[in-house]
């Protein structure tokens, strides 16, 4: 098979792709825990002398209409939006684990009503639903966080099921329940344990999920307040100077969003090849 | 495949998705009724605009009454669904017409759009994912495959500003958006061709992924089976193995994606529509959130929800009457 012809590149590649993964992930982390505190500059200074200067030394990411650094304006806005994926991520990953690990473990008409209502919701498009929601409510950081926690338990909870489903036959269940374990504890001490690995897997996808639908509201208008720029909000805000030609307030914040989805999605691969070796779809980001 | 196309179990199959279908819709609109039941959304106020600022309470109170607002929410949800049965979905205020005539008005732009990108990406994801499962680890089979998980996480809304300002802007070639040129007050053919590259180019961009990495598995699994060793044995050219035999078996996964794809092809024109000013129905999605139309969002979500449904039956039919394994009984 090609494995063991390409072998030796193969999973040189795989390892330099983790690698670089981590490392981007690493300084995601680092940049937006350690820049507000360590760094002595206010990201909302503006100095409308250096409006819409392009990239160059002194700006790497170039400034943006009223003269405020975009690498700066950037760093914060990941922060932003990365705090909000993360709770919105973990919101949806315990809904979902809960809702899918009740439905599998109580089976029966509970299981029927509930995967009914899972394929209901998800027969609205999730931006669509969330738009609504947050039109509803009116936008601002509660109502994005709930419009995008709502909209996403919907996949962890079909997997946690189907995987508790066929947990659920195993022997050590039995040995469990004949042992006189009851329904709740045999769901927290055996079942949960068992799926947390997949459910981890999903709140980690999750994230940039999340950060992805927060930008696309905040870009409609319908997310975060200005004050609270997220990535989706400085694109936004971004959009009048790119007709007069400036790209770098557009180009960047968007960048900001695509390397670390894809160096999160590259650490996820490895993940799921960990943990289930024989399954490796590249379908699946 | 059989030339006769088997009618009467697909019809029996399209009828009981549609009675599965009743209970959906009504779950969805009960929801979209209850979630403005309890947002602080006061439709009184919404109606009145400025106007309920100055209005006395009386007139409130009858405006209230007229618009049925005082009624408990499962009455005010089945009038809704009465009238809705009978095409009557309401004003909307923000567009300041029926909302029947709004989605009448805007609903073939967004068909016209949706399906050139549509159109767009199956065409490029079939053939790059073939040449990419010919020869797979190759030079071009990784600059797709890295393209495709490039552009799957990058929003559609960017890439649609950046292709604004490389095209529109720097090179002057395509309208940045709008369906005709402000200039001319007439809708014709060409200008509406012209203004319908970059959007439906984008739209079709950021659909490609999923069917460009779904063709190159199902291509390159299909390379490795046994018909298509048989093929070669028989001494078939390349090309009638690859289009004619690994093709042929490596799209059956796609036909599921086609109708599946719905909500994404929605979400994707939600912000394609918003970003290039197409005078659709997600445009007018958006602009309903923005200034809290409720009839219209409201319609307009149910209408996105029909849209999914009938994907999925769609999806289904193809499947079933391509692979005769799976049949019509779903």
């Amino acid at each position: 098979m090609a494995e063991t012809a390409l072998g030796h590149p193969l999973r040189t590649t795989r390892r330099i792709r983790v690698t670089v993964s981590a490392g981007i992930v690493a300084a995601v982390l680092l940049a937006v825990l350690l820049v507000p505190p360590l760094v002595q500059l206010d990201q909302q200074a503006v100095d409308l002398a250096a409006r819409l200067r392009p990239p160059s030394w002194e700006h790497p990411f170039g400034t943006d209409d009223v003269g405020r650094d975009l690498l700066l304006r950037c760093v914060y806005g990941l922060r932003v939006s990365l705090l909000v994926g993360v709770v919105a991520g973990l919101t949806a990953t315990v809904i979902g684990t809960a809702v899918g690990a009740l439905a599998a473990a109580f089976g029966g008409w509970t299981d029927r009503v509930v995967m009914r209502l899972v394929d209901t919701f998800s027969s609205v498009p999730h931006l669509l639903l969330g738009i609504f929601i947050v039109a509803m409510f009116r936008p601002g950081v509660g109502p994005v966080i709930v419009s995008v926690a709502l909209t996403h338990w919907l996949s962890t909870a079909r997997i946690v099921r189907s995987e508790v489903l066929s947990l659920r036959s195993r022997p050590f269940i039995d040995a469990a329940i004949s042992g006189g374990a009851s329904r709740g504890r045999v769901v927290v001490r055996h079942l949960l344990p068992a799926v947390l690995p997949q459910a981890g897997l999903a709140a980690v996808l999750m994230v940039p999920h999340a950060m992805w639908h927060e930008s696309a509201l905040s870009f409609l208008g319908l997310g975060l307040p200005t004050h609270q720029a997220s990535l989706g909000n400085l694109v936004q805000t971004a959009r009048g100077s790119l007709l007069a030609g400036d790209w770098w307030p557009t180009l960047f914040p968007g960048l900001f969003l695509v390397i670390p989805t894809l160096a999160l999605a590259g650490l996820a691969g490895a993940w799921r090849e960990r943990i289930n070796p024989r399954r490796r779809s590249e379908l699946m980001l | 495949m059989n030339p006769r196309l088997p009618w009467g179990p697909m019809g029996r199959m399209a009828g009981r998705r549609a009675l599965f279908a009743v209970p959906v819709l009504a779950a969805v609109t009960f929801g979209v009724f209850a979630v403005a039941a309890a947002s602080p959304f006061d439709p009184v106020k919404a109606y009145a605009g400025t106007a309920g600022l100055t209005a006395s309470q009386e007139n409130l109170d009858q405006l209230r009454a007229n618009l049925g607002v005082d009624q408990p929410l499962v009455s005010r949800w089945w009038n809704w669904l009465r009238s809705a049965l009978g095409g009557d979905f309401g004003d909307s205020a923000v567009m300041r017409q029926p909302v029947a005539d709004v989605i009448g008005e805007r609903l073939g732009w967004s068909v016209l759009l949706a399906a050139t990108a549509f159109a767009v990406a199956v065409l490029l994801g079939t053939g790059l994912g073939v040449l990419a499962a010919r020869r797979p680890g190759r030079l071009l089979d990784r600059c797709a495959s890295s393209a495709a998980y490039t552009l799957e996480a990058a929003p559609a809304f960017w890439l649609g500003l950046l292709a604004i300002w490389f095209f529109a802007v720097e090179l002057g070639v395509l309208p940045a958006g709008g369906l005709t040129d402000a200039a001319s007050d007439t809708v014709t053919f060409g200008q509406v061709a012209v203004h319908l590259v970059l959007p439906a180019a984008v739209l079709g961009i950021s659909q490609l992924p999923w069917f460009f990495l779904y063709v190159r598995q199902g291509v390159a699994d299909a390379l490795g089976e046994d018909p298509v060793r048989g093929a070669r044995a028989r001494g078939l050219s390349e090309r009638t193995v690859l289009l004619g035999h690994a093709l042929r078996s490596g799209m059956l996964p796609m036909l599921t994606l086609i109708g599946s794809r719905v909500p994404e092809l929605i979400t994707g024109a939600l912000l394609v529509e918003t970003v290039f000013s197409w005078p659709g129905i997600a445009a007018a999605t958006v602009q309903a959130a923005t200034s809290v139309d409720f009839p219209l969002l409201a319609a307009l979500t149910v209408l996105a929800t029909v849209a999914v449904v009938l994907g999925n039956l769609l999806s289904d039919l193809l499947y079933a009457l391509a692979d005769p394994r799976v049949g019509f009984d779903g």
